[in-house]
C-alpha cells in the first residue's frame, strides 16, 4: 500500500495504517525515508517524553500510570518502548507490555515495542522516525521508554522534550548520584518503588544531588546537551544562561508506581514542563538542539552507506586486520578509507 | 543491507497458572535472531489480538495449557479476521490433546506444537510461515 494512502488512513484512526507506518520507519532506511518524508510536515504537535532509568526501577510500570493518567485528562497516549536487542544473535525479548496490561482495551493509547538493534544511546536508530509517525497520527503525548539504562544512555535527551529519570532505593551511594551522565539530562526525577526500605536515604542522597546542582551546570543541564563533537556554542549558550531567573528547577518526586502513589503529581509536573519550555522559548531550541542531531546522525549512516558502497568489504577487512595487528593505527586507517570514497548525493 | 527481522507475539491467553513454557519458547526464538514480544500470563483474546495489531507481528504464537483453547482458538481467530489480520500466521503449543489438533487446524491455526516438539521444527516452521506472510504482504500492499 502507498504510503499516502497508509497515512491517511493512520489519521482516520485506523490503528493497523499507523501500526504498518512503524514497522516501515524501523524496516530499514529507505522505506523509514519514503514514510518521513510524507509526514514530517505532520509532525511537530506531540509532547514527546522520555523515561529513562536503570533496569528494575519500573520505568514499564511508571509508564503504564502516566499513560493512564493523561487519558484521564482526555490526551490520547503513545507509547514506544525499547528492550535490548542480542548483541550474539540480534535477537530480542520486548517485555515491556507485561507492565502495561492496564492499558489494553483503550482505542486513545497505542503501545509499540521495539529492539534496539545494536544501538547503545538507550534507543534505537529508529525510535526518533516511529515517534514521528506517532504525532503525525495525533497522538497528544509520547512516552518513549528506553533501554534499561545506567550512566551513559543519554540519548533520550536529545529526542525528548522532557525527559524523567526513574530512580529505585538501593541503587547505589550518594557518590552515584553525584556522577555525571544519567541523573544530568532529569527533567523532573523520580524515586520509584518509594514504599521500599532503604527510600529515605535514596531521597536524601538525590536531594543532596540536586541541591549541589542548583545554580550550576545542573540548572540547565539538558537545555544545551554537547554534542560528540564538542560544540562551542551550545556551551557559551550554557554560560549565557547562568543567571537563570525563571528557570526550571529540577526536583524529586517519590511514587510506588505499582499503587499509582504520587502519579497524579508526576504528571502535572510533565504538563508544567511542557509549559514551561513553551513559555521560554526553549521548546524551540530544543526542537532545533534535536534537528541537528538527526541530521549528523543521518548524515554519518549515509556516509557509513557510501564507504561501504565503495570500499569493497575484503579491502575494509585487510585494513582492520592491519589495525589489529598494529601494522597501521586507526587513524591513518580511517584516512585511507576516506580518502576512497567519492561523495555521491 | 538491513537484515529482515521477524517479530513475533508470544501470548498466553486464558487463566493458565504458570508461563515456563512460553518463555522458554520465547527465550528460544530470541536466540534464533527473532524479536519476540511477550505480553505476559492471563490475556483475553481481546488483548491479544489488539497486541498482535499494535506490534504488526509476522507470527503469533499462542501457548495454551488449559484445556481452552477449543474456546480461545476460535475467538482470536474470528477476532483476527474481524480486522483483516487472517493473514497473520498463528501457532498453538502447550497442552493440546491430538484429537482436537485438526478442529485447531479447520479453524485456521498454521500448526500445533505439543509438548517434546524439538526447538528446529518450530523455529523452521516459524521462518518459513514469516517468510511466506512477507511475501504475501508486500503483493497485496
Amino acid at each position: 500500500m502507498p504510503v499516502d494512502e497508509l497515512l491517511a488512513q493512520a489519521k482516520a484512526g485506523s490503528r493497523r495504517a499507523v501500526a504498518r507506518l512503524l514497522t516501515r520507519v524501523e524496516r530499514n532506511e529507505e522505506t523509514a525515508r519514503e514514510v518521513v518524508e510524507a509526514l514530517y510536515a505532520d509532525t511537530g504537535r506531540a509532547h514527546v517524553v522520555g523515561v529513562t532509568g536503570a533496569p528494575g526501577s519500573g520505568k514499564s510500570s511508571l509508564v503504564n500510570e502516566l499513560a493512564q493518567a493523561f487519558r484521564r485528562r482526555d490526551m490520547q497516549v503513545g507509547i514506544v518502548a525499547v528492550d535490548p536487542s542480542s548483541p550474539f544473535t540480534g535477537g530480542a525479548l520486548l517485555g515491556d507490555r507485561i507492565r502495561m496490561r492496564d492499558l489494553a482495551g483503550d482505542t486513545g493509547i497505542f503501545i509499540r515495542s521495539t529492539a534496539s538493534r545494536g544501538s547503545l544511546g538507550g534507543l534505537s536508530r529508529a525510535t526518533a522516525a516511529m515517534v514521528k509517525v506517532l504525532d503525525a497520527a495525533g497522538f497528544d503525548v509520547i512516552l518513549v521508554e528506553t533501554v534499561g539504562a545506567g550512566q551513559a544512555e543519554v540519548d533520550i535527551a536529545r529526542m525528548a522534550h522532557t525527559t524523567v529519570v526513574v530512580e529505585a532505593p538501593g541503587m547505589g551511594d550518594e557518590v552515584q548520584s553525584i556522577k555525571a551522565g544519567i541523573l544530568e539530562i532529569a527533567d523532573l526525577l523520580v524515586l520509584n518503588k518509594a514504599d521500599r526500605p532503604g527510600a529515605a536515604s535514596a531521597v536524601k542522597a538525590l536531594r543532596l544531588m540536586l541541591h549541589m546542582g542548583q545554580g550550576a551546570s545542573l540548572r540547565h543541564h539538558g537545555r544545551r546537551l554537547s554534542s560528540a563533537g564538542g560544540d562551542e556554542r551550545a556551551r557559551a549558550s550554557d554560560n549565557d544562561g547562568a543567571d537563570g531567573e525563571g528557570g526550571w528547577e529540577i526536583r524529586l518526586y517519590e511514587t510506588v508506581a505499582t499503587e499509582g502513589k504520587g502519579v497524579e503529581e508526576v504528571v502535572d509536573v510533565i504538563l508544567a514542563h511542557r509549559d514551561y519550555l513553551k513559555a521560554s522559548g526553549e521548546w524551540q531550541e530544543r526542537e532545533k538542539d534535536r534537528s541537528r542531531q538527526e541530521m549528523a546522525q543521518l548524515l554519518q549512516a549515509r556516509l557509513m552507506e557510501q564507504l561501504e558502497q565503495q570500499v569493497a568489504p575484503a579491502e575494509r577487512e585487510r585494513l582492520i586486520e592491519a589495525v589489529a595487528s598494529r601494522e597501521v593505527d586507526p587513524y591513518t586507517a580511517v584516512s585511507r578509507l576516506f580518502d576512497r570514497i567519492t561523495l555521491q548525493g | 543491507m538491513t537484515e529482515e527481522k521477524i517479530r513475533v507475539l508470544v501470548a498466553k491467553p486464558g487463566l493458565d497458572g504458570h508461563d515456563r513454557g512460553a518463555k522458554v519458547i520465547a527465550r528460544m526464538l530470541r536466540d534464533a535472531g527473532m524479536e519476540v514480544i511477550y505480553t505476559g500470563l492471563r490475556q483475553t483474546p481481546e488483548m491479544v489480538v489488539e497486541a498482535a495489531l499494535q506490534e504488526d507481528v509476522d507470527v503469533i504464537g499462542l501457548s495454551i495449557l488449559s484445556g481452552a483453547h477449543t474456546a480461545l482458538v476460535p475467538r482470536i481467530m474470528a477476532l483476527l479476521r474481524e480486522r483483516e489480520m487472517e493473514d497473520v500466521p498463528v501457532f498453538l503449543g502447550g497442552i493440546i490433546p491430538t484429537d482436537d489438533v485438526p478442529t485447531m487446524e479447520a479453524e485456521g491455526v498454521a500448526g500445533v506444537f505439543g509438548p517434546g516438539t524439538s526447538s528446529d521444527v518450530i523455529i523452521s516452521a516459524i521462518r518459513t510461515a514469516a517468510l511466506n506472510q512477507e511475501t504475501g504482504t508486500d503483493a497485496g500492499g
